[in-house]
């Protein structure tokens, strides 16, 4: 942090006075990794209070470039301009001394502090609390009021809302002077209706003078609250715009450089016979808290049923109890008429066997063994079956073989089954997961977070694979904390809210806010008293 | 945020091993000069008296025979993700199998022996790798802890049984009863004049079939794969529907068979009987021998030839330069593995960044991996 950074030299100091109404610049910034040109001549132009989105496919260099903003990366070249001046940002303390604040999508929060101790943690200004403490309340009563950003400050961070613990986020990069604010994918963690909060926020931010820059994939945030709109592609901006001026189709087509299909388009269902149901499922979690309340419900062949529902409210926990890898307290899983025994360690070997396909939430830590070459992990969970070698010796030829078809039909690239799984982007990672379980021909399909970072393109192929599998007549079972993608794909939706379905709904009929209302608890306890 | 850069697979298996091993030997060198003798002499002295000549080699292979079996005990084990440090008392309690045999079936044949010799020792050296499996997969007690504390509980219970239960009357030393006849090994000596007078022995066949076993095992049998599984990611594995628990009891019951058959070759192949702490060490070196051998079969053939030389080579030195003493070669063979083992990753950075600077693509692969990763 030498002293020039923050000085200009006589050349620009012109332009200090003159209060150019840009925030930010960034002037042919270029950032290789190796020959990998992560960022190649990116210039943007952030007008100072304004809400500007930056959109783009993982990979696309957003997060480098903001990076590079932040402090965290350094560019090969190019120039920074904060305010009209030229700014050499070496590290995040720096930044934040430029009036640049950051909101990271994972917050950084000590958990069982207060919120005023969080707020002032790292910024405080004596070696004695109190005073940094008092001086810190009356700032952050006077935050709380200018940008109507209500919180209690004596509140444990833990036991305040995810939407709260996010303003304290923003509290946080205020307090310390912010003036230009970052928000790293805001909405994922959020309901909808905590969402809309933030979106207000957002807007109140704005019109006191703030700057607000908004990374995100959700391209209907992007229409709904920011004023221009910048898509990256492939480590080049290829457009920035008003955001009046554009249409959720026109940003996708930039992001992905081709025509996308963002509506699922998909008949009518035609349910069967009932294949999958659950009866009074109780399932604890790892530390043996009860996550699943006693949750029932059916799918029947040929249906998607949806549960929609904020991450945490016992979703992952049901997923992977009626998939064997968790122990029920209590409760029946029934495929086919079949009560499942799934107890034990290795219970999924046995839902597998009775024709219960599962596409984990989580691939890279549960469904894929990211270390293997691609065709071992084509076999995993079906390993011991007689088409991989009759004996205990492995057929390999065999396997690579059926990988090399798989990946070809589900369209992995590269196609080739020797790669480490590494080395695959996330869309390929899924989608060899989804080759594996659908190709197997399963009979009920539990499938969590189908496109959990993935990109566009390959979100249609997925989708359309989900569709595809319904319409064999295949039980589906779909998690997911994108309510669009709920909504879109789901026959049936039923909202969970802190381990009880509280809720069924009509896809065709429901609108978001009911949804959104359910997904907070809202109507349930309406609907108990 | 630093990528990691893989490097070339001959560079991980061959040359890292390498410039550690060279390390090693120039800091003994180091070492050596402190003390007044000529380094230069001595890794000739080393050398020549591990390879130089019939019984020499002969030594150096036997040494290797043993740290082949504990070598892949380690290395089976660290391919399912489980570090198993109780070699050594496992191949201590396996010498009762191996004596076993060898007292009651003195009286027949060395062909008849030698099976059921192995059967008993892999079998005793299972049941002792068992428990600390059974305490990890049931009660979730961590194998690196128990398998040590093991080891403690294996030499106690030795020491008790060879004073007060196994020493034939009027013998002083705590030792078993001798295997006089059918019960020895022969020693390629017999048939092999050029071994001179090295214990080699029946076992060098068994270590050679036991490598070939172990490298089917884990890269071609479906058990192997599902071992591989839990090895790299056991959430994945709980995912495919393997049992982690059974697989946790079954693979240290084979990491200790492997360990137990360092008895056959030592108890029936040289001393014709158990003696206290028979095992010298040799559990801990197999540790070692994995380390530097990756896992790998091939490599820890080498590793094990690599490290029995050292160990006939110091025996040697210790004969030819009497300044350097049986303390001073410990202290070399110490370095070794301190070297090739513990610190196996020290030059691995510098040599990462070396390799980046002539081979850019892979640093470009690097990074959009990395990249892909973070990104959100």
């Amino acid at each position: 942090m030498s002293t020039s950074d923050s000085q200009s030299t006589p050349a620009q100091r012109p332009q200090r006075g003159a209060a150019t109404d840009l925030a930010i610049e960034l002037k042919g910034i270029n950032k290789s990794f190796g020959p990998v040109r992560a960022n190649r001549d990116i210039n943007l132009k952030v007008r100072r209070g304004t809400i500007h989105g930056i959109v783009g496919e993982n990979g696309a260099g957003k997060s480098t470039l903001m990076s590079i903003l932040y402090g965290f990366y350094t560019a090969d070249s190019g120039e920074i301009f904060v305010n009209g001046q030229l700014a050499h940002i070496t590290d995040s303390r720096h930044a934040l001394r430029l009036g640049i604040g950051m909101v990271h999508q994972h917050f950084m929060l000590v958990d069982n502090f207060s919120i005023l101790e969080n707020v002032i943690l790292g910024a405080e200004e004596s070696a004695l609390l109190a005073s940094s403490l008092a001086k810190a309340r009356g700032e952050l009563k006077r935050l709380a009021a200018d940008y109507s950003l209500d919180v209690d400050p004596d509140a444990i961070v833990q036991d305040v809302s995810v939407g709260q613990q996010q303003r304290v986020e923003i509290l946080k990069a205020l307090y310390r002077g912010a003036d230009v604010l970052i928000l790293d994918e805001p909405t994922g963690v959020l309901t909808p209706e905590e969402a809309d909060d933030l979106f207000r926020v957002l807007h109140v931010l704005r019109d006191q003078g703030k700057t607000v820059i908004l990374i995100t994939h959700k391209l209907r945030e992007i229409m709904a609250i920011t004023d221009s709109v910048s898509v990256m592609r492939q480590g080049l901006m290829v457009g920035t715009m008003p955001t009046a001026e554009t249409s959720p189709e026109k940003l996708a087509e930039l992001m992905v450089g081709r025509r996308v299909l963002l509506r699922v388009d998909k008949g009518p269902a035609h349910p069967g016979k009932t294949l999958l149901e659950v009866k009074n499922l109780v399932v604890a979690d790892d530390l043996k808290v009860v996550r699943v309340k006693g949750v029932s419900f059916t799918v029947r062949a040929g249906e998607i049923v949806g549960i929609a529902g904020v991450a945490g409210n016992g979703q992952s926990e049901l997923l992977e109890s009626i998939a064997g890898m968790r122990d029920q307290n209590s409760g029946d899983v029934v495929l086919n008429g079949n009560v499942l025994s799934l107890e034990g360690d290795d219970g999924a070997a046995r839902a597998r066997l009775a024709g219960l396909a599962h596409v984990p939430e989580d691939r890279q830590r549960m469904g894929l063994v990211t270390q293997f070459e691609e065709w071992e992990n084509n076999i995993l969970g079906y390993q011991d079956e007689k088409a991989y070698g009759a004996g205990l010796i492995l057929d390999i030829p065999v396997a690579r073989k059926q990988a090399e078809e798989r990946m070809k039909k589900f369209d992995v690239r590269p196609p080739n089954s020797r790669l480490k799984t590494s080395s695959f982007s996330g869309g390929n990672q899924q989608k060899i997961v989804l080759a594996r379980e659908m190709e197997h021909d399963p009979k009920v399909l539990v499938v969590g977070q189908p496109t959990r970072g993935v990109d566009i393109g390959a979100i249609e192929f997925i989708h359309n694979q989900i569709i595809k599998m319904r319409d064999a007549g295949k039980a589906i079972l779909l998690v997911s904390v994108e309510l669009d993608e709920i909504r879109s794909l789901s026959d049936r939706i039923l909202v969970m809210f802190d381990g009880h379905i509280v809720g069924e709904a009509d896809p065709a009929v429901a609108t978001e806010g009911e949804l959104g209302l359910m997904m907070a608890g809202i109507a349930s306890k309406e609907a108990a008293e | 945020m630093s990528v990691r850069r893989p490097l070339p697979r001959w560079a991980d298996v061959a040359l890292l091993p390498l410039l550690n091993l060279a390390l090693a030997m120039i800091v003994s060198g180091v070492v050596i000069a402190l003390i007044g003798q000529n380094p230069f002499d001595a890794i000739r002295i080393m050398t020549y008296g591990a390879f130089g000549y019939g019984e020499g080699l002969g030594f150096t292979l036997h040494f290797a025979t043993d740290f082949v079996f504990t070598g892949l005990a380690v290395a089976v084990a660290a391919h399912a993700g489980l570090f198993n440090i109780g070699a050594e008392g496992q191949a201590y309690i396996a010498g009762l199998g191996a004596i076993a045999v060898g007292l009651l079936l003195d009286h027949t044949h060395w062909l008849l022996v030698l099976p059921l010799a192995i059967a008993a020792s892999a079998a005793l050296g299972a049941a002792w790798a068992f428990i600390p499996g059974y305490l990890q997969a049931k009660r979730g007690s961590h194998i690196v802890i128990t398998t040590i504390m093991f080891n403690f509980i294996a030499s106690a219970i030795m020491v008790y049984l060879l004073n007060y239960v196994l020493k034939p009357m009027g013998v002083q030393e705590p030792s078993t009863a001798n295997v006089m006849a059918a019960g020895k090994i022969p020693q390629l000596r017999q048939f092999l004049p050029f071994f001179g007078y090295a214990p080699l022995n029946m076992t060098i066949i068994f270590a050679i079939l036991a490598l070939i076993f172990v490298y089917v095992l884990i890269w071609h049998t479906k058990f192997g794969f599902a071992m591989r599984t839990m090895g790299h990611n056991p959430t994945a594995s709980l995912y495919a529907g393997i049992s982690n628990s059974k697989m946790i009891i079954i693979i240290m019951m084979i990491s200790g068979a492997l360990a137990g058959m360092v008895a056959v070759n030592e108890v029936l192949g040289v001393q014709a009987r158990i003696v206290i702490d028979y095992t010298s060490g040799y559990g801990f070196v197999g540790i070692a021998v994995a380390l530097m051998g990756r896992n790998h079969p091939v490599g820890i053939a080498l590793a094990a030839i690599l490290f029995g030389a050292l160990y006939q080579g110091g025996l040697e030195l210790q004969f030819e330069m009497p300044a350097i003493n049986r303390d001073m070669i410990v202290v070399i063979q110490a370095l070794v593995i301190m070297f090739t083992g513990a610190m196996e990753g020290l030059l691995r950075p510098g040599l990462e960044n070396a390799f980046m600077i002539y081979k850019p693509r892979q640093k470009a692969d690097a990074v959009a991996r990395e990249t892909v990763g973070t990104e959100g």
